[in-house]
């Protein structure tokens, strides 16, 4: 087109990045990718590769190592080979290795960025404006975790080999994500890249050869699930840090369930975008263009359920229309394209099918007018309207470039329709009232909320989902938790600190009943619903009394109770501080009886006892003190925001109290908790059950609002099995058996419920480093970000 | 008429449309009075805006080639004199080497800059430099930079300067009356300003830099427009920040609402720091962005600028020659 027809018309042009660096890059690696094992480029055992291709245009890009268990053998034994000594090497070395890292990576930036959206097909303007920046701010940032490591986090260990496996969708950004902090932490890694784009974990691992990293300290095995599962099932992997479906990620849990591996899961998502009336339209249509079709609509967090006030509803969407047909869709490394290629034939497959399912059931759809390019795996912003909440696209994860729009009356109404989703990731919320805005933000069930933004990321602040979007956090303080244990952790006993219980045989029957124990349920006193009792010994195996045998109705209703209690939630940390000293002054009340009925149970002496019930004390004191203290944090992402991680109760929480534990081991479990805002359902030590029923008397004279905690007597084993399988359970705390363990973790799956297990090892809860951890306060939140951009 | 002032003449006709002078409304404070912009989300949006649109090659030069028609040339100096504004003119018509323009292939377009831009007291020199040029004259008025004069002189200076010859007047408004909300008696003097320039076309400065709040200034471009601006503008280039693109987003949006709600096309003209062909191009991509390739006129959109187009000069030669310019290889104003 000549000057002067471009002086009329004033259309753009194509203006592509070149890729002749990248190109020559593959040329001289043969176009073949090799695992990169012990600090060696390794060709895979079985020597079988596949291929991957631009999805722009198809085109082949290399030859990539199809990993084996074999291969993911070699790299894990390398990797823990390393451990020791990375670890040894001290926070100051390991943060020099750190910033090493992020130094190359921000000299070979464009390289990086061009191989990213070859691979992937995102648009280069993505790729270089912020995957490739944000992956050195993460290299940054942990550089210097490493550094303050053992200031800021004494007492706490690596954790030793990591297995890491990520998605397509940001491969270099979930790579540093995963790597950064494990690293910085003194753990050694085993990383497989998705199958799709392994190119830039390739470079990445290039450059840990260029900056001298010690071998076997990053591992790179590639490969399809196979590599995948290798790494899951292997026994010296201590931890499995894992980004991708909600799918995938119950598989890994119940893979994992009882072995003892850490895991943090960052799944998938079905992000509300809100908007209400009074918010900067024309901005917030430029949010909505940010949240969906970045990055092709397949991002985890992707704001893809849209949730209008109705009072604007017409007016808005008639905005985001026009806005639409502005969008270019085209080669992603044309640097005027808004949108580039789906990642593979079959994405788009899923997408296009969705869609249909979205227009069978009623939706109205609008495509941006933009033309697509005829090759490649394309597909244009798409707007279905006129959905309600029950659709199945208002429920399910599109992973593309597909709105759902629905509508609300009021802020109550849109909370309950963004909290109206298994999922739970992220949020985003637009409103010039910042009154409203900062009421709406943290009852939304989700790990991020950007108010007047979206798809805000940084190093410093963590990244994570409530429900079934996963769990932990990745970034921030809170992030580097995920890949430390404390010392103490690794000691645990495989013998009780205390003794158990033996009923005498033969049985003797009841001598004298001076109570009859019930269960405890929404502030009241209920006879189990079955109407069975079990029989209760004291220390000398005499049968002293008999507890209801609770059974899963009894659980049912100890739920339904607890959703009840949600204003104990709601309520200031300096009124449950209240109620907690208050519980521990009427407690104290009646020591003399606590006492009797602990050396009555468990056989010791009257100072034992004494000592037991003052230590009791001193914790409910403890958590009282916590729960107006134990705050969150702001902090420093590198804009004008202020990004406020908040702790916020998981909600409702079940504890299986440890059985030989008696009073302390209920106390110690109880009370953080509730101190920081949870309902509990608890199950009491069997052997100890008559102090839990003694308690809630305490309870009833305490001001503690009726159904925050839920004493559920009865066989610890079935009871589990309920509080395992139960969907309104978010938490599941359980002290026993390693068998029992596996089932909370095997059947917590299904609905990803932050669970704390022991398996089968023995807390001494004497001791206040175990009986008063830490941990029991970080098991009771879940961290929520909560961006606030601001600016008059 | 020799042939060249003909083709001159045809490629103005050919290159204006028409458009129909915005009357104003009543003075609505509904339609304003809830605006309340991000100012957070604005800069993210005008933060990539020049980054998600690549202008490159020959369709750069094709885009500056359309910034240069665009120019208000400038001088607001206490020592303009008759020549420099003669100079001026002179680069006005002819803003762009002629061996350039050959070697785009373009020297049949007649590239002039959008209109020259002087004090009162210039105006008849500017319009006795630019007879037969279609190139209209632009004054600035009312008091300018601050407008802290009363209304009588104000509206006396506008009728002079029409007088005089300027067909387009870009006043001031006061900006104490928008910081103490007097919105009301902002619509009146506009109004009335805008009777005073009768036929001449009335381009509103609103001062965005000393308007604190994103927020005002969305307000102040509404009520301009309300009060019948053919344009609004951003600054005087006097304040100690003028024209950027968080706030041409904000101007343009209110420019695009005012037209779905009245079918009337507004101008508009940011002013003062454009500098750098770059920036020009980045304007460029906001107004299509925004409002699309209608607003690629002169008639719709214009910068105040003074140095830009020496850059712009040096791009195209650089674009010619394939080697980087220097300020003087081109003649100056």
């Amino acid at each position: 087109m000549s000057i002067k027809e471009i002086f009329t018309t004033m259309e753009y042009s194509p203006a592509p990045e070149s890729d002749q660096v990248a190109k020559a890059w593959l040329e001289n690696l043969n176009n073949q990718f090799d695992h990169f094992i012990d600090g060696q480029w390794q060709k895979p055992t079985d020597k079988h590769y596949f291929e991957a291709k631009n999805p722009v245009n198809n085109q082949f890009i290399a030859q990539v190592a199809d990993g084996t268990s074999a291969d993911v053998d070699q790299a894990i034994k390398a990797a823990k080979k390393a451990q020791v000594a990375w670890y040894a090497l001290g926070g100051h070395q390991r943060a020099k290795y750190l910033y090493a890292i992020a130094r190359q990576i921000q000299k070979h930036s464009r390289l990086f960025a061009v191989l990213e959206t070859l691979d992937n097909g995102k648009p280069i303007r993505e790729s270089r404006d912020i995957d490739i920046p944000l992956v050195a701010r993460h290299f940054y940032h942990h550089a210097g975790w490493a550094q303050l490591m053992a200031q800021e986090l004494p007492n706490y260990q690596p954790l030793g080999v990591i297995g890491q496996i990520i998605p397509w969708n940001f491969p270099l950004l979930m790579l540093a994500w995963k790597v950064a902090p494990a690293l910085a932490m003194g753990n050694t890694v085993v990383l497989k890249p998705a199958e799709y784009t392994s190119a830039t974990a390739v470079l990445f691992a290039q450059i840990c050869e260029q900056i001298g990293l010690p071998q076997g300290v990053f591992n790179l095995v590639l490969g399809d699930a196979k590599a995948g599962q290798a790494i899951v099932e292997h026994d010296d992997i201590a931890k499995i840090a894992f980004t991708g479906s909600t799918d995938v990620g119950k598989i890994i849990r119940k893979t994992t369930a009882g072995s003892g591996k850490k895991l943090s899961l960052e799944l998938g998502g079905k992000s509300a975008f809100i908007v209400f009336e009074d918010a900067d339209l024309d901005s917030v249509v430029e949010g909505v263009v940010d949240a969906i079709w970045f990055n092709q609509g397949q991002v985890c967090c992707a704001g893809s359920r849209l949730l209008v006030q109705e009072s604007i509803q017409d007016k808005f969407i008639n905005k985001l229309k026009a806005r639409m047909d502005k969008l270019i869709v085209g080669n992603a490394l044309d640097k005027s394209v808004d949108m580039g290629a789906i990642v593979d034939q079959s994405q788009l497959k899923t997408i296009k099918e969705m869609v249909q399912i979205g227009i069978d059931e009623g939706a109205e759809i609008y495509q941006a007018s933009c033309p697509l390019p005829d090759n490649g795996c394309f597909y244009p912003p798409t707007l279905l309207t006129d959905v309600e909440p029950a659709a199945t696209l208002a429920q399910q994860e599109i992973f593309g470039p597909v709105l759902v729009a629905m509508s609300f009356r009021t802020p109550k109404e849109a909370i309950q329709i963004a909290n109206n989703s298994r999922y739970g990731l992220a949020a985003s919320v637009w409103s010039e009232n910042i009154n409203l805005a900062l009421d709406v933000a943290p009852k939304i069930k989700a790990g991020v909320v950007w108010i007047n933004a979206t798809n805000m990321f940084d190093a410093a602040v963590g990244f994570g989902g409530y429900r079934e979007s996963g769990f932990g956090r990745e970034g921030g303080k809170e992030g580097l938790y995920e890949y430390v244990k404390p010392l103490w952790l690794t000691q645990l006993s495989t013998t009780p600190k205390q003794q158990i219980i033996k009923p005498k045989q033969p049985l003797k029957p009841v001598a004298s009943i001076d109570r009859t124990p019930k269960l405890y349920i929404g502030g009241k006193q209920v006879r189990p619903d079955n109407g069975y009792s079990l029989p209760v010994y004291d220390a000398s195996g005499q049968h002293i009394a008999e507890i209801p045998d609770g059974s899963r109705k009894d659980i049912r209703n100890a739920v339904e109770a607890a959703n009840k209690a949600q204003a104990w939630t709601s309520t200031t940390a300096h009124n449950r501080a209240q109620v907690l000293y208050f519980i521990a002054e009427n407690l104290e009340y009646r020591q003399e009886e606590f006492c009797q009925r602990i050396s009555q149970l468990s056989g010791k002496s009257k100072k034992d006892a004494q000592a037991e019930f003052e230590l009791a004390i001193s914790r409910i004191f403890n958590y009282a003190a916590w729960c107006d203290k134990y705050d969150g944090q702001i902090h420093a992402a590198p804009d004008r925001v202020v990004t406020l991680a908040m702790k916020e109760a998981l909600g409702n929480i079940a504890i299986v109290a440890p059985e030989e534990a008696g009073f302390l081991g209920m106390i110690s479990t109880l009370m953080p908790a509730i101190a920081l805002g949870n309902r509990v359902i608890f199950i009491p030590s069997q052997q100890a059950a008559l102090l839990a029923t003694d308690f809630y008397q305490v309870l009833n004279t305490s001001d503690l609002p009726a159904g925050v905690i839920n004493i559920i007597t009865g066989d610890r084993d079935t009871l589990t099995d309920t509080l395992a399988k139960h969907y309104d359970i978010d938490g599941l705390w359980y002290w026993g058996s390693a068998t029992g363990s596996q089932l909370v973790e095997y059947e917590g799956a299904e609905n990803m419920k932050r669970t704390w297990v022991n398996y089968g090892k023995y807390y001494d809860w004497f001791d206040n480093e175990q009986g008063q951890s830490e941990l029991f306060l970080q098991h009771s939140v879940e961290i929520k970000n909560i961006w606030v951009p601001y600016g008059a | 008429m020799n042939k060249k002032q003909s083709t001159a003449t045809l490629a103005n006709k050919q290159s204006k449309q028409h458009i129909a002078r915005n009357p104003g409304i009543d003075f609505t404070p509904a339609l304003f009075n809830d605006i309340s912009i991000n100012r957070s989300a604005v800069e993210r949006r005008a933060s990539t805006l020049g980054k998600r649109r690549s202008i490159k090659k020959q369709h750069q030069a094709a885009w500056l080639l359309k910034a240069i028609t665009f120019i208000d040339l400038t001088t607001l100096s206490g020592d303009d004199t008759p020549g420099k504004v003669k100079r001026l003119c002179q680069k006005a018509k002819s803003p762009v080497r002629k061996d350039i323009l050959n070697a785009l292939a373009v020297d049949d377009l007649n590239i002039t800059t959008g209109a020259v831009c002087v004090y009162h007291n210039m105006i008849k020199t500017a319009v006795s430099a630019l007879q037969g040029t279609g190139i209209p004259v632009a004054a600035v008025s009312t008091g300018f930079p601050a407008g802290q004069t009363p209304l009588n002189i104000k509206l006396s200076e506008i009728e002079a300067s029409v007088a005089d010859g300027a067909t387009e007047i870009d006043i001031v408004i006061s900006r104490e009356k928008v910081l103490t909300g007097d919105w009301q008696a902002i619509y009146d003097e506009v109004k009335a300003y805008r009777q005073a320039c009768q036929n001449a076309h009335i381009k509103t400065i609103l001062a965005t830099g000393e308007l604190a709040t994103l927020t005002n200034v969305a307000k102040a471009s509404w009520v301009c427009m309300m009060a019948g601006a053919d344009f609004i503008k951003t600054s005087t280039g006097k304040e100690p920040v003028n024209a950027t693109l968080p706030v041409s987003l904000v101007m343009v949006r209110a420019i695009r609402e005012y037209y779905q709600l009245t079918g009337y096309k507004i101008g508009y003209k940011p002013a003062g720091g454009i500098q750098t062909a770059k920036q020009a191009i980045e304007y460029m991509i906001l107004m299509k962005e925004e409002l699309g390739n209608e607003w690629l006129t002169p008639e719709l959109f214009r910068f105040g600028a003074s140095s830009l187009l020496g850059d712009i000069e040096r791009q195209l030669e650089h674009y010619v020659t394939g080697s980087y310019s220097a300020n003087y290889r081109h003649p100056i104003s």
